[in-house]
């Protein structure tokens, strides 16, 4: 993998953005594939989020006309107040803020501190160490999911009480298992290595024989300079913790432990006396969806660039 | 490794630089151990040991809730895969057809709309945000969406005008699935794309259209050859996401109608989590791994051979 995945390097800034000047006002007939398809993109999620305001009998009546995707016609908050009755949404939500939350702040320090070790300080078994965490990430979590259910199931675990703590063995139905996983991650320890890499050497000799120690060369004097990756690194990690599901499906049984990918499945055999309840099942996919793509939105600039230096080459 | 130690260990008669130097190295070695330890010791607590574990239960009779010691037995597991298991058969054969559809179309779509989104024209950011859009939101929401629209009374037929239970027929359900996830995974491709493309050195086409090629020409004799290491990386990282695929299945037809869509991952985790058969979904984890692992390889040998 080590030379298909190349280093980030600052992206041509029109992979995010074109400057004002060479924007050409495009030909009208340039527009129309380019409309069509995003017409076919967008209609999924209009329909998603129209149909979550709509009472049941006019999501099926509307289905045969463009009413489908317009919020039009007898509106109302209705099923997300149906649907919180039904579902401890809030509880899921709030599981998966702190999850994401923590997998990304954690793994921004720990990832980064290697690479700043294995990009700048010359200690034995350095490229080795490179190569090797390099190599993990031909192998899909997929692969080797079921053993790892194995394995955390018999790891001890400290659990505290009001009067002291325990030692149980098994992670299953914790935030642990959620988040401690999944904190070490090879593709960021990569992005970081190369980030560090390109800032000179001569920055840190300097710090160095001023005094500092080198957790405050990297957090005070290198670290600042490569704020970019921080963020690329964060948004690839936030990604797909919030849309995780298989992982959580596996390690977690008790309800108010579910993420809120694995909440979705409340609804899967969730048939009332009328039928599906798609209204509700539309309320809830439009809440853990919204403010992703709010984020995704202001800050689609980082997020399309974070995307591209995962695969530009050198 | 301390510094205690290492003093001494300078010659007495040395000059007071490499003296100092060598104390600066040591407290730099210790830092680089320091700095990488907490990662090592994660990577190799939640990867290294689960990958070996996967090597040693497929070769037991491990359960997921037993406490026992699993028992060694043998090759059991595999002879059991390959001929006591037909769902294992029909898993490898639907993920092969996905594979061998999703790969290319996803790529060349991808292509497509990054050679679309790569004119500097007004709103062309608009376009790069609305196309990545189904990207952001979670594949598990886009199954659920599209399990609603695939309906017989759903929003697809009621746009064709036809009259198909999708995700219930054994010749449509497959199709219907490969559809869902190009539509949801096409975004990411055009960015990589749209990032290859970039990176070609403008120069090229000017030199080119001096020279008199058309623009198919220079999409043939540019773009294309620049776009090489682009497409290394994207074949290799669809086939992959490709060959993984679970979400979608167990959202929408759970591998049915009569496994007409059950996918290799989809059958590990229900042998190996659902049923707790740890031993034979660790099995059946290591046959996935070494074909993943051969076809990347398969992969790279062959984009390699024609540089």
């Amino acid at each position: 993998m080590s030379t298909t995945i190349a280093p980030p390097q600052p992206l041509p800034a029109s992979v995010i953005e074109q400057s004002r000047s060479e924007v050409k006002r495009g030909k009208w007939w340039t527009y129309i594939p380019l409309a069509l398809l995003a017409l076919s993109f967008m209609l999924p999620l209009l329909f998603m989020l129209s149909s979550s305001l709509k009472p049941r009998d006019q999501i099926l009546s509307d289905l045969t006309s463009w009413k489908a995707f317009l919020p039009v016609g007898d509106l109302s908050l209705d099923n997300f107040t149906a649907m919180f009755n039904r579902v401890p949404a809030g509880r899921f939500m709030l599981n998966s803020i702190i999850i994401t939350t923590l997998v990304v702040v954690l793994g921004l320090l720990v990832n980064s501190m290697a690479g700043f070790a294995l990009a700048r300080l010359r200690f034995r078994g350095r490229t080795v160490l490179l190569s090797a965490i390099i190599a993990t990430l031909i192998v899909p979590f997929e692969t080797y999911a079921i053993p790892m259910v194995y394995w955390v199931n018999r790891l001890p675990r400290i659990v505290l009480y009001s009067d002291g703590f325990a030692i149980e063995q098994g992670w299953s139905n914790s935030y642990e298992v959620l988040i401690i996983p999944f904190i070490a991650s090879a593709f960021s320890i990569f992005l970081f290595t190369q980030a560090y890499k390109s800032v000179p050497r001569e920055i840190d000799e300097a710090a160095r024989l001023d005094g500092a120690s080198w957790f405050r060369v990297y957090r005070s004097v290198v670290s600042p300079l490569i704020k970019p990756t921080f963020a690329t690194a964060a948004i690839l990690t936030f990604l797909p913790q919030w849309n995780s599901y298989l992982w959580p499906l596996l390690v977690v049984q008790k309800e108010e432990m579910r993420p809120v990918q694995v909440g979705m499945r409340y609804f899967f055999a969730s048939g009332t006396a009328e039928g599906t309840p798609w209204g509700q099942i539309m309320a809830y996919t439009s809440l853990i969806t919204v403010p992703v793509i709010i984020v995704f939105v202001i800050f689609q600039k980082q997020f399309i660039s974070s995307i591209a230096s995962s695969g530009v080459k050198g | 490794m301390s510094t205690t130690q290492a003093a001494p260990a300078a010659p007495e008669e040395a000059a007071p630089l490499p003296m100092r130097r060598s104390r600066l190295h040591n407290n730099e070695r210790r830092a680089g151990i320091g700095f990488t330890a907490p990662a090592v010791l994660l990577i190799v607590v939640f990867l290294v040991i689960p990958v070996l574990l996967s090597f040693a239960l497929g070769f037991t009779n491990a359960r997921m809730g037993s406490m026992e010691n699993p028992g060694f037995t043998g090759l059991t597991n595999f002879v059991r895969a390959l001929t006591k298991d037909p769902t294992f058969w029909d898993a490898l054969r639907n993920i092969a057809i996905f594979v061998l559809v999703v790969v290319p179309l996803q790529g060349g779509l991808g292509l497509v709309l990054a050679l679309l989104v790569n004119q500097k024209i007004r709103g062309i950011t608009t376009f790069r945000v609305v196309f990545f859009m189904p990207v952001v939101t979670s594949m598990v929401v886009v199954s659920m969406l599209w399990k609603f629209m695939y309906q017989k009374d759903g929003l697809i037929n009621a746009i064709t005008g036809l009259n198909v239970d999708w995700l219930n027929e054994t010749h449509t359900a497959l199709p219907a699935v490969i559809v869902m996830s190009v539509w949801q995974g096409v975004g990411f491709q055009m960015i990589l794309w749209l990032s290859g493309l970039q990176s070609i050195n403008h120069d090229l086409y000017e030199a080119a259209s001096l020279d008199g090629a058309g623009r198919w020409q220079q999409f043939r004799n540019v773009t294309m050859p620049g776009l090489r290491p682009t497409f290394v990386f994207i074949f290799i990282t669809i086939t992959i996401s490709a060959f993984s695929l679970f979400t979608q299945i167990d959202v929408m037809t759970n591998g049915g109608p009569s496994n007409a869509t059950t996918t290799l991952v989809y059958h590990i985790i229900q042998m190996g989590s659902s049923r707790g058969d740890v031993g034979y979904g660790s099995a059946l984890s290591l046959i996935f791994f070494v074909i993943v692992l051969a076809v990347t390889l398969l992969q790279r040998f062959l984009t390699r051979e024609e540089d």
